[in-house]
């Protein structure tokens, strides 16, 4: 479409100037700002929130699942070929669970609650040979269960998927949970997508002197390997893990069949420099005396690794070229043993490395997005399984082997019930659950792949999912993969990372991102051919890089040439767009490589643009309406070709313009809207830019500490820890991301009417004054609830059991128990109660007893108190009983204790800007207004300066327009020219409007004296988030207390009660002041004093005979020249721990 | 200052200037004294001047005299509904119309639910968040009949108002709301049985009362009870059920906000609206266009030329539009009464706004008189 229009139009230019222009202008297509907003909710309407975890799941439920089952197909008895099973399909079940052999339906909250794994069986449906020699008959047989996978929730194969609310509310589930993570035996468990450079693509890099080196980490179903060519001292060598050494680069070139020099010269171009760089390497050949291929060999023979190739199975001649075929740049596949593709992909190589080595700028950039793949849960469990699979045919093959050795066996031999389900179930669970991935074949060995869902607030758990965890080590100290790429812009969030090591590298997915499924290749491959693409095997190598061809590259494989590059571009686009092709495939011309590269891979990230026609948006006006009317979905927009997704490396040839109007003729995209550069969590902060950019961030950590509500099922989840607000509210001042993520919905604050004034001095440093009768009213009150549990062992190794016995009420801790001996719902606990009235069995080793002998068994009370802050009180909320694994009971509660805000809690704002409560005072002190509003808390004017959030100032305007005109006010990133965000003038408008001055500032009179104070206050609502970090949870003093056994020092920390140090630092003060006998106090008697008795003589620590009543020196021993003396005891301890080591520190006395 | 003036300062010594006259302090002054400016960027002038020989270089008495306060002070009833009214306070100083206010928010008695008894409440709110939720209802009851319940005291008629909730939602009706109106008042006290360890004694509940309350009662105040009849406790879901004993005793707000017998009370000092000079024409059109509450009009002043006159200062807002701008601070001055309070209060419903004013002028008074004694 577009080119034609095109020439429509230079077609029209030529008669004369004058008329040209005003023609142009007549013609050209009338613009028209379309609010393309309506477009996002559609778009997260059909994606989800994490639609990438969920597409990367699917997409190995549907596709992957298959693939590696019909790669690994058969169990061949290796005994006898003529007994096999062949795997014909595989498919995933619904989520059940098998309870004495009848299958039972689960759905995931069951399994929150009762400790379980939400997983659906893997059926296969297999064919084998039944019988033995003689009667041999083959055999089908549909379903068989060959283990569970983990479901991912509201994936395709989840009870979840396609649900209404309602439906969803059933199951007891959060309508607003975006799913894609697993349950495994009840917890939470999510895959963090992981980032890595991408697979099978050349990067041009240098190293740390300096030499510029290409690599390629190839990727293939078979192996993985990563192959280095490198720049050194002029010469070029490859660098393989199996080759001992470098080796030249010819060597290998001639190795592999190219024998003649001037062949790879003019593979690398016309160019007399590149034949200039390649010399020295030429000359270190021939140094060598190497001109065949054979000579070539023979050398690499030398050079490969002993042990590393050792198991190659053909004899010793071939091993080197077998290195070349399978390992050397392993992505290029080798047919035949022609080398021809992989000789070109070298000189490819070769030659983008000269470029760089000619001019700088064709160094690749090793952060650059585009050169990033994201690998997600669908993946790496693809990864897991098709080792699992593999491990369970092999398993299967030694036990059918076994059996069939076997002499005696019966003539039944059916192979099918040899597959055994536990291995793949187990193996799975295991991984999911650990977050430890051990792929032997891959030698992948990574820890911390999964985490436990944060569940602490709806907008952690929701940040959680969409986090992308680096594949470097935190503790390098390196600048460049932290700093904000440029590319990342609209990918991935610019402002939500958190601060101090992972700093940029633990980074986050913008609101539209996708993330991609691989592609099939084949039928990508062959309609390249058809649109013109030059065969690599027709093509000399002088051909390869004569100028204005280029080379098609796609996935990383070189497929030939083209000679009219952009033509064929516009082709594959407009396939594309009508969706001949897969709408994710990637066309990007590098007019610099003189490539095109085409890109079906998975975990490229990619993002929805809407596609202009020379700078004319092709939504329309009526194309809105429709969707607006229901009748057009975001999908027909990608199928009729308004909106594409573009990679990062796509969008290079584009010209995106951020809105129609700015859209000039060259402009091939629009944006969608701006904001959605920023992430889920960054959505949050109203008016983003208007901030200080750390600031954003800040608030980026600091909106996964708020407490409020985490979903609408929050009452019927068990979790361990659980921080809720009594009365949350939805946010005055909200942003489009927050309609979109629901967060109107489960919000995590409240709006306070703050006024920014200086007042009573206990609000410095960021501290703020709360008013005593907001807190009254329910300001900022929360409820913690925490989850005890304990197991009921119904059997232990002699038969016996534990038992819960009535309470005889005698005691007042045992108030709470009801007369099952649990502690009742709705009973307030003190600390010391009793929750549990267990009893244990004295004996519970040895013999399994008799049932008479079990009835006389004797028990011991073995009961669970409950241990929680002095003077508060708690509630038990709920007490849940359920199974485990083991058959024992487990009995959990949940144990409420709401708390109201005290001195020293943490609040802040959606601008980072966090601060304690300073002080708590009475409503009658505080400030109020002409019209009787009093603030509920009082901020230091101080924070504003040095901070610069300018964000917050204008969310107390908007705010205070939006109570006095009742309707919410906007503040979506960039959101001021489509109207996403209110201006500051609308909103000093309509305060005018509402009687109020239109800064915002009001005349306000002081609550003790009663006069005006002599400045006009700022004063309006802010949303204030109240922050996990609670003083009750953290206050701590102690008097004497527990000390460590091995140093008899006082213990350390909250949890064990322990004392407070007098550290380093302190130490200092304490010397500097002159304070010895502090000093001596603090370090000395009250933490360790030990006497000891010192040998006056030898220097050595002698002991008191009790008996004698005098010390004595073992080394000399007599006790003629004992001195008694304190010592700390951890210097005692050092004194004797250095004689063991066979050091003899000798004390030597003075009088003191 | 420019030379001439400079010139013209010289010829004159200091004595030939005017006397400042003495028993009357000069405008500025004055202005100062009795007036809060209120500039484009802060407000000025906003203390009392309280020392009373401030002015006695000019021969100007500061000191209070109760036989002209008697004289000046004024209060006048601007509006009175059930629960809201507005009065104006003339003729005193901030610090006293200020304690009225503190006394009104806080020191004010009323009665509140402080205790809660659940004997069941299987619905989805907290024990301890309804209970508070129940707290903050207003209950309509005369705290001067009744008096404070101390640590050591039994609950009995004089300090404690029993109410009971029993609520239930069937199974098969649809969820509904609880209401404060479903407060049931026990004139009789506690229905509650407490649990005794001596089985043969009288049942005995929560509360002692020797008598009924419903003497308290008289026919023309409204009967005991939550002061709205529409505010939420709960929301019950099918099968829910919550059945409670809320126990009303005497508080101040001070405590906490739930005893507090008005919503808020507040003042704002008389605004005053000064057209420094005349404003005109279109000028005077543009004035009254500015002003959101219409404080200014305009008359005719004959010939067809127009006039801005302030008509209607007292709805002034100060919300500065009319003094926003270059010029606009030489035209319009705004200024606020000192001794001049517009008082609002609006009451929860507990007790009239008109019966909560002269109530908290008694509480001063005691506060008064206890300062006196102490000091004699
Ligand atoms: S301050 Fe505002 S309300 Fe008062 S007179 Fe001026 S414009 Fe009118």
């Amino acid at each position: 479409m577009g080119l034609m229009q095109a020439d429509h139009s230079t077609g029209n230019q030529e008669p004369n100037v004058g008329e040209f222009i005003d023609k142009q202008k007549l013609t050209a297509p009338i613009k028209s700002a379309v609010d393309k907003f309506a477009l996002l909710p559609e778009f997260l309407k059909v994606r989800g929130l994490v639609k990438q975890h969920l597409d990367s799941f699917n997409y190995f439920v549907n596709i992957g699942i298959k693939k590696i089952v019909r790669a690994n197909d058969r169990i061949v008895s290796t005994v006898d070929p003529g007994i096999y099973l062949r795997f014909k399909d595989v498919r995933i079940g619904t989520p059940s669970v098998m309870v004495d052999t009848i299958s039972e339906q689960l759905s995931p909250h069951m399994c929150r609650l009762s400790d379980m794994t939400y997983a659906a069986p893997i059926m296969v449906n297999v064919e084998y040979i039944q019988g033995s020699h003689d009667q041999k008959t083959r055999v089908e047989k549909n379903d068989v269960v060959i283990g569970r996978m983990p479901i991912m929730l509201r994936s395709r194969s989840c009870v979840l998927y396609g649900k209404d609310e309602a439906e969803l509310a059933r199951l007891g589930e959060c309508p607003l949970d975006p799913g894609g993570y697993f349950v495994i035996k009840g917890t939470e468990k999510v895959i963090l997508i992981q980032e890595q450079l991408s697979k099978n693509r050349i990067i041009i890099d240098t190293d740390k002197k300096g030499n510029i080196n290409a690599s390629v980490t190839s990727s293939t179903e078979a192996t993985k390997s990563k192959t280095v060519i490198q720049m050194e001292k002029e010469k070029i060598y490859l660098c393989l893990n199996q080759f001992a050494k470098k080796i030249p680069i010819m060597v290998v070139i001639k190795a592999m069949g190219m024998e003649s020099d001037q062949e790879v010269v003019q593979m690398l171009g016309r160019d007399p420099r590149y034949g200039a760089l390649l010399l020295p390497s030429i000359e270190e050949c021939s140094g060598l005396n190497i001109y065949t291929q054979q000579k070539a060999l023979e050398y690499l023979e030398g050079k490969v690794k002993m042990s590393t190739y050792a198991s190659y199975s053909s004899g010793k001649e071939n091993r080197a070229l077998g290195i070349l075929r399978d390992v050397f740049v392993a992505n290029v596949p080798v047919h035949k043993n022609n080398f021809r593709p992989k000789c070109i992909y070298v000189a490819v190589m070769l030659r983008r490395m000269m470029e760089a080595m000619l001019n700088k700028d064709a160094l690749d950039d090793k952060d650059y997005v585009g050169n990033k793949r994201l690998e997600l849960s669908g993946q790496l469990i693809s990864l897991l399984f098709e080792d699992l699979f593999k491990t369970m045919i092999t398993e299967v093959q030694r036990t059918i082997d076994n059996v069939l050795t076997k002499q005696n066996r019966s003539s039944r031999f059916d192979l099918s019930q040899y597959l055994v389900r536990d291995s793949i179930t187990n193996g799975l669970e295991r991984t999911l659950s650990t977050g430890n991935f051990d792929v032997k074949r891959f030698k992948m060995h990574r820890k911390g792949m999964t985490q436990v869902l944060v569940r602490l607030s709806f907008i952690a758990s929701l940040g959680h999912m969409t986090r992308v965890s680096p594949q470097f080590e935190k503790s390098r100290k390196v600048s460049g993969p932290r700093a904000l790429q440029p590319s990342q812009w609209g990918m991935l969030c610019p402002c939500d990372t958190p601060e101090g090591e992972a700093c940029g590298l633990v980074k986050n997915l913008a609101l539209m991102t996708h993330v991609t499924t691989d592609e099939e290749e084949g039928p990508l491959i062959s309609l390249c051919y058809c649109l013109g693409v030059e065969d690599l095997e027709l093509l000399s190598g002088e051909e390869l890089h004569s100028p204005n061809s280029f080379l098609v590259i796609f996935n990383g494989l070189i497929l030939g040439k083209h000679r009219r590059p952009q033509h064929f571009a516009t082709a594959m686009r407009k396939l594309r767009r009508a969706g001949k092709v897969g709408e994710f495939v990637s066309v990007f011309v590098n007019e610099k490589q003189c490539t095109v590269y085409i890109a079906s891979d998975g975990g490229r990230v990619c993002r929805p643009l809407v596609i202009a026609d020379k700078g004319v948006s092709r939504i329309k006006e009526h194309h809105m309406k429709e969707l607006l009317d229901g009748v057009r979905t975001f999908d027909d927009f990608i199928r009729e070709g308004l909106i594409e997704y573009l990679d990062v490396n796509e969008e290079n040839n584009s010209l995106i313009a951020l809105y129609e109007a700015e859209a000039t003729a060259e402009t091939t995209h629009i944006e969608i809207e701006p904001f959605t550069i920023l992430g889920v969590i960054a959505g949050l902060i109203p008016f983003p830019h208007h901030n200080q950019s750390p600031r954003n961030t800040y608030q980026c950590a600091m909106g996964k500490q708020a407490m409020g509500n985490i979903a609408y099922n929050q009452l019927f989840r068990m979790d361990s820890l659980l921080y809720l607000l009594v009365y949350p509210q939805r946010p005055l001042l909200t942003t489009r991301t927050i309609e979109l993520v629901g967060y109107d919905k489960l919000g995590a604050g409240q709006n306070a009417t703050v006024a920014v004034m200086s007042y009573s001095g206990y609000d410095i440093e960021d501290a703020i004054v709360m008013n005593k009768a907001s807190l009254d009213r329910g300001f900022g009150r929360c409820i913690v609830m925490k989850k005890y549990s304990d197991t009921i062992n119904y059997k232990y190794e002699n038969g016996a059991a534990d038992r819960i016995l009535r309470p005889p009420r005698t005691e007042e801790r045992e108030r709470v128990l009801d007369d099952d001996g649990l502690a009742a719902p709705g009973e307030i606990i003190r600390p010391g109660d009793i929750y549990i009235n267990k009893e244990s069995p004295v004996e519970t080793r040895g013999q399994l007893k008799s049932a008479a002998a079990l009835a006389d068994i004797k028990y011991r009370p073995n009961r669970s108190t409950f241990k929680g802050p002095e003077g508060e009180s708690c509630v038990v909320d709920r007490v849940a009983l359920s199974s485990d694994r083991n058959n024992n009971l487990s009995i959990k509660f949940i144990i409420r204790h709401t708390r109201r805000p005290e001195l020293g809690d943490k609040f802040s704002s959606r601008h980072g800007q966090k601060g304690v409560c300073g002080t708590i005072v009475q409503q009658e002190d505080f400030p109020f207004s002409e019209r009787g509003i009093c603030p509920d808390l009082i901020m230091n004017p101080h924070g504003f300066p040095s901070r610069m959030t300018v964000g917050k100032m204008i969310e107390l305007l908007g705010g205070k327009a939006g109570v006095s005109c009742g309707r919410f006010h906007y503040g979506s990133a960039f959101g001021e020219p489509s109207g996403h965000a209110d201006t500051v003038e609308a909103i000093s408008e309509t305060l005018v409007n509402h009687r109020f001055s239109y800064n915002g500032k009001d005349f306000i009179y002081s609550g003790i004296t009663g006069c005006p104070l002599q400045a006009y206050i700022f004063m309006g609502p802010i949303y204030y988030q109240k922050l996990k970090h609670m003083v009750l949870d953290k206050m701590h003093a102690r008097g004497s207390g527990p000390r460590v056994m091995l140093t008899r020092q006082p213990t350390e920390g909250r949890a064990r009660n322990g004392g407070l140090r007098v550290g380093e630092m302190e130490r200092d003060c304490l010397i500097a002041y002159g304070a010895s006998m502090l000093l001596y106090e603090r370090l000395m008697l009250s933490s360790d004093p030990f006497e000891v008795q010192v040998c006056r003589v030898c220097g050595l620590l002698g002991y008191y005979n009790q008996k004698l009543r005098t010390g004595i020196c073992s080394t000399c021993k007599n006790g003629d020249n004992i001195s008694t003396m304190k010592l700390p005891y951890a210097c005692k301890l050092l004194i004797q721990e250095l004689q063991s080591m066979n050091v003899v520190p000798r004390l030597k006395l003075a009088e003191a | 200052m420019s030379k001439q003036e400079n010139t013209e300062n010289k010829k004159f010594s200091i004595w030939d200037l005017p006397d400042v006259p003495m028993g009357q302090l000069p405008p500025h002054l004055q202005l100062q004294r009795t007036r809060v400016v209120c500039k484009a960027d802060a407000p000025i002038h906003t203390d009392n001047i309280i020392y009373s020989g401030a002015y006695a270089s000019m021969g100007i008495d500061n000191s209070v005299h109760l036989g002209s306060f008697r004289d000046n002070f004024k209060v006048e009833v601007i509006r009175l509904t059930k629960d809201d009214m507005e009065f104006d306070m003339i003729g005193i100083d901030a610090a006293i119309a200020n304690s009225f206010r503190r006394i009104l928010i806080s020191e004010l008695p009323t009665m509140a639910i402080e205790k809660v008894l659940i004997a069941n409440n299987t619905s989805l709110i907290q024990d301890e968040v309804l209970s508070h939720r129940l707290g903050l209802i207003p209950i309509s009851a005369d705290p001067r009949l009744f008096e404070y319940l101390s640590a050591n005291d039994t609950p009995n008629e004089k300090n404690t108002i029993v109410f009971k909730l029993h609520v239930r939602c069937k199974r098969g009706e649809p969820r509904r709301t609880v209401y404060s109106e479903e407060l049931k008042w026990l004139p009789n006290g506690s229905e509650f049985i407490k649990e005794s360890e001596k089985v043969d004694t009288k049942p005995s509940t929560y509360t002692s009362f020797t008598c009924s309350q419903d003497s308290l009662q008289n026919s023309s105040s409204k009967p005991i009870g939550p002061a709205e009849d529409k505010i939420i406790l709960a929301k019950l879901g099918p099968g829910q059920e919550i059945e409670l004993e809320a126990h009303a005793v005497k508080g101040i707000g001070k405590t906490h906000a739930k005893w507090s017998p008005v919503a808020t009370a507040w003042y704002r000092m008389l605004p005053e609206v000064v057209l420094l000079e005349d404003v005109e024409d279109e000028t005077a059109e543009e004035l009254k266009k500015k002003c959101p509450v219409n404080v200014f009009d305009i008359e005719d002043i004959g010939n067809g030329k127009k006039r801005a006159t302030v008509a209607r200062p007292r709805a002034c807002t100060l919300c500065r539009e009319c003094i926003r701008g270059e010029e606009w601070d030489k035209r319009v001055a705004l200024r606020r009464v000192k001794d001049h309070f517009i008082f609002t209060i609006e009451s929860a419903g507990a007790l009239p706004p008109e019966v909560l004013f002269p109530e908290a002028v008694k509480i001063l008074e005691d506060k008064c008189e206890r300062v006196i004694t102490e000091l004699s």
